[in-house]
């Protein structure tokens, strides 16, 4: 055992229990992105004015945010309405098109708070190796409830696949 | 060798852009600098880069630039990344 903080306990902190919601059904992707936002305000990640700047984003920038086939990684930049650096997880109930050219529907949004440009780095790094994982997008796009999230992030922490 | 990641903000999809551009170099043994650029800013960083990677919508946005553009579609895919980096650093 290091003295560094494990692995296990930085994501958890980072996504807490509130900020995980499965089974949500949206009608279209700015609801999902709503849905997203107000998990984060109920962690105490950001404050309300973020949600609509996450939709903002996407409105300005496009779909890119789509980042992989089923999974949109939903930010704005950093600004007032951020607390606290956090991450939230949602799981819809039935996928909603975003409208990105290859990797519509969307089933899975993460949704990052940055306070900063660099404090993230770390842990987006860890996200992105858990979700090149196969076993940890089907664990996560099947997850029945936060404690499976919560149970995925866990595994790929200690073994680095979600199997 | 200066790599382009260009993403809307620079600092979500952009930084999964890098963290990708650096393991595909290391896995073809070749090396480079990789930095992160908005779409705001990639036009004037391009003109000193050797490279850039996007995505597909986002490259449409940048126009015509001087540094070839590879498009990415999958940022978890590795083996996407490897292809097309390969194919385009063959001919740079």
């Amino acid at each position: 055992m290091s003295g560094e903080p494990m692995l296990v306990e930085i994501l958890l902190r980072m996504i807490p229990e509130e900020a995980i919601r499965v089974g949500v059904s949206v009608p279209d992707w700015r609801a999902a992105i709503r849905a997203c936002g107000e998990a984060m305000v109920e962690a105490g990640i950001v404050d309300m004015p973020y949600i609509d700047q996450m939709i903002a984003a996407i409105e300005e920038l496009g779909p890119y945010i789509v980042i992989a086939p089923g999974i949109a990684l939903a930010h704005a930049r950093p600004s007032p309405a951020v607390r606290r650096l956090g991450l939230a997880i949602i799981v819809l109930d039935s996928p909603v098109p975003f409208g990105h050219p290859e990797n519509d529907p969307v089933r899975l949004i993460i949704g990052l708070a940055a306070p900063d440009p660099h404090s993230h780095v770390q842990v987006l790094a860890v996200m992105a190796e858990m979700l090149s994982e196969e076993s940890c997008r089907f664990a996560l796009f099947h997850a029945a409830t936060p404690s499976d999230v919560r149970r995925a992030l866990v595994k790929f922490s200690q073994r680095g696949s979600c199997a | 060798m200066k790599i382009l990641a260009v993403c809307g903000m620079g600092l979500g999809s952009g930084l999964l852009l890098r963290m990708q551009v650096e393991k595909a170099l290391q896995r073809i043994g070749k090396q480079a600098d990789v930095e992160v650029a908005d779409i705001g800013v990639a036009r004037a960083m391009a003109q000193t880069a050797d490279l850039i990677v996007t995505t597909r919508e986002l490259a449409e946005r940048l126009g015509d630039v001087k540094p070839r553009v590879i498009t990415i579609s999958n940022f978890v895919d590795l083996e996407e990344m490897i292809r097309k980096l390969k194919e385009a650093l063959q001919d740079l």
